[in-house]
């Protein structure tokens, strides 16, 4: 006995890298405990159909696709895996606009209330590890889940093309894919924040699950029409086109303060090179230009503020989360 | 000058017009055991939340084990092991992986964890059967246990238990509580545990402080704290008689002629007498004389129980 006091005392004396063990420890933990979740099982099982789905209906019209591109360098065959469709089912990124949210709600909406109702969290918090160690290692432990997962997802469906076709993937179609799945990331982080922030302010687990899926379904459903609505009620009726213009921007403006405005312009701009603009586009604008398809950076620039909307949503939502744990009493 | 293990300096803790605790005084020694006795909403469980640093006081400040528990939060930590009221644990792991985790948190190197855990589990004694269930299926008495092994975990200096026998039968509050004890002397440590259980409290504490309102009323240990309390009886005889006694009892004013007693309160067959002195064999010749037949005596020596009872009626 006491020699392992001995050896204890000596382990904890290195107390900062104890301390980032912790964090490490919790990670592992909650990445655990999700994996053997039913909640992760069941999303792990919806996500795989809609993928299976999409890329089946894909596969099955690929022929025509290819068929129909006059230049072969624009090919861009795995960017059409993932964006092609023939009406009968979405592609998969639109899907992913509705399963990202679903995804990221039902991971954190009962992070900390859950462990409040069970007494779990009193009990952590004695323990010698910072208070937000717990908040970060449980959107971490998400992240590197959900992260996993779609990288997965994306080499099976590279792989799977490769397979089928033959056709080597382009480096070009490689970046905007794993573009895609960043983005991706960073839309799914958003839910999963607010989830997290949710679960922090309520004390029931059925609450901030609601509460969760009703801004969700707020902004999916409900925030276009108002909306649209809104400013169209503003429009003068014999609106001169500069003034009609002016309105549209704003209405433009005004949808894209919804994440999933953010994410849809996001994706598509990224996985159809064909995109070259998100607003409204004048006959003047359009007269130069030739249909070409832009480059990866170019691609990239157009879509930077919708990515950096999604990162500042995700990140103030987060610290506010932080801020309201921190000062959050323990007890029950 | 050297700090006490434990020391508390007019420590303060509102919630909004609620005081919770009230420039509270304390300081415990070093492997003492010290009970922190209070009914429910006393600011107990505040308190000791201060302690770990787990709450921000208000005013003043509180040092366990020479850090302040609220700057340094993680250093008391360190040496505090603390077991919540409604302890709980993670329902999808087995009561192994449950303690495993809290070694893990507390630094303890991967190749010394299954030995120092195996340790922990064999002095609060459970067997490997049992930590290798779920521990949500685990009995209140057994998760106490378990709450024990792991505050254990990390050789603590300290150990604060908040409500440790609640909910649990007598047979394993009293084994709980023997467990405790032992390994208190055994290891030197430091126990404070908050009960509103006075009996058991008082069989196993060196110390208790009684806690109302936010206010420590009284500290010491049994005897300085009946003193303190009253000048009133040192001790209390209940007489039981074969028959009932009519109100009013015709020999009343004889017994209250006999020295030291202080009130007589009669409720059919039991007779309670309060006395300044023991002076039990006196009055049980007295009812003899008398000519009843005594069928029971019982002495009442003070107990926590009544101090408590006068504090709050005060």
């Amino acid at each position: 006995m006491e020699k392992t006091n001995n050896a204890i005392a000596a382990t904890i004396s290195s107390t900062s890298q104890a301390l980032s063990n912790a964090f490490w420890v919790m990670v592992r933990k909650e990445i655990a405990g999700q994996i053997r979740s039913w909640k992760f099982i069941v999303l792990l099982v919806l996500i795989l159909l809609t993928y299976w789905g999409s890329l089946l209906v894909s596969m099955s019209n690929l022929r025509s696709m290819v068929a129909s591109v006059r230049d072969a360098d624009e090919l861009f065959l795995y960017l059409k895996l993932l964006t092609s469709t023939e009406g009968s089912l979405p592609p998969f990124h639109v899907f992913l606009n509705f399963l990202g949210p679903l995804l990221g709600i039902s991971m954190g909406f009962d992070a900390i209330n859950s462990e409040k109702q069970s007494g779990t969290l009193s009990r952590i918090m004695a323990q010698p590890v910072y208070r937000d160690n717990l908040l970060l290692s449980k959107f971490v432990s998400v992240i590197i889940l959900v992260g996993t997962l779609l990288v997965c997802l994306t080499l099976l469906m590279i792989g799977t093309g490769t397979l089928l076709t033959g056709i080597l993937i382009e480096l070009e179609e490689v970046l905007r894919i794993f573009a895609h799945v960043l983005i991706s990331l960073c839309y799914i982080a958003f839910w999963l924040a607010i989830a997290i922030l949710l679960s922090i302010l309520f004390r029931q687990p059925a609450t901030s699950a609601l509460t969760a899926i009703g801004i969700w379904l707020f902004f999916t459903v409900f925030y276009e029409v108002i909306v649209n609505l809104a400013v169209k009620a503003m429009i003068p009726d014999p609106a001169p086109p500069a003034e009609l213009m002016r309105f549209y921007d704003l209405l433009f403006s005004l949808t894209r303060l919804a994440p999933s405005q953010l994410y849809a312009d996001a994706t598509t701009t990224l996985l159809m090179p064909s995109v070259r603009s998100l607003g409204p586009v004048t006959m003047d604008q359009m007269a130069g230009a030739i249909p070409t398809a832009l480059p990866f950076k170019d691609s990239l620039m157009i879509v930077w503020p919708q990515v950096s909307g999604l990162l500042a949503a995700t990140v103030s939502c987060f610290a506010y989360a932080y801020y309201k744990f921190m000062r959050r009493e323990i007890r029950t | 000058m050297e700090r006490q293990i434990i020391e508390l300096n007019n420590l303060s803790k509102r919630y909004g017009s609620l005081t919770a605790v009230d420039s509270l005084s304390l300081s415990i020694q070093k492997g003492e055991i010290f009970g922190l006795l209070g009914p429910n909403g006393a600011g107990k469980t505040t308190t000791i939340l201060m302690m770990l640093g787990l709450t921000e006081p208000d005013a003043g400040t509180a040092y366990v084990c020479g850090h302040n528990a609220t700057k340094d939060p993680i250093a008391v930590k360190q040496k505090v092991g603390y077991m919540p009221d409604s302890i709980g644990f993670y329902d999808d792991m087995t009561a192994w992986q449950n303690l495993m985790y809290i070694g893990e948190l507390n630094g303890i190197a991967g190749s010394q964890l299954k030995q120092v855990c195996e340790e922990c589990v064999q002095l609060v004694g459970l067997d490997a059967e049992a930590m290798a269930r779920r521990t949500s299926t685990f009995s209140r008495g057994m998760k106490q246990r378990l709450g024990l092994a792991e505050v254990l975990i990390k050789q603590p200096e300290v150990i604060i238990l908040d409500e440790p026998t609640l909910g649990i039968d007598p047979i394993g509050v009293k084994e709980f509580l023997d467990l405790i004890v032992k390994l208190s002397r055994q290891k030197g440590l430091t126990v404070l545990l908050s009960s509103h259980y006075l009996q058991q409290v008082q069989q196993v504490c060196d110390r208790v402080g009684i806690f109302v309102n936010g206010k420590l009323q009284a500290q010491g240990d049994l005897s300085t704290l009946a003193r303190s309390v009253n000048g009133k009886a040192a001790c209390q005889v209940q007489i039981v008689l074969q028959q009932p006694l009519t109100i009013p009892w015709k020999d009343e004013a004889d017994i209250r002629q006999l020295p030291a007693v202080q009130e007589v309160t009669i409720d059919g067959h039991t007779v309670d007498i309060a006395l300044r002195e023991d002076i039990t064999p006196e009055i049980v010749r007295f009812f003899v004389h008398k000519g009843y037949d005594v069928a029971g005596v019982q002495k009442k020596e003070y107990q926590l129980d009544d101090i408590y009872q006068s504090i709050f009626s005060a």
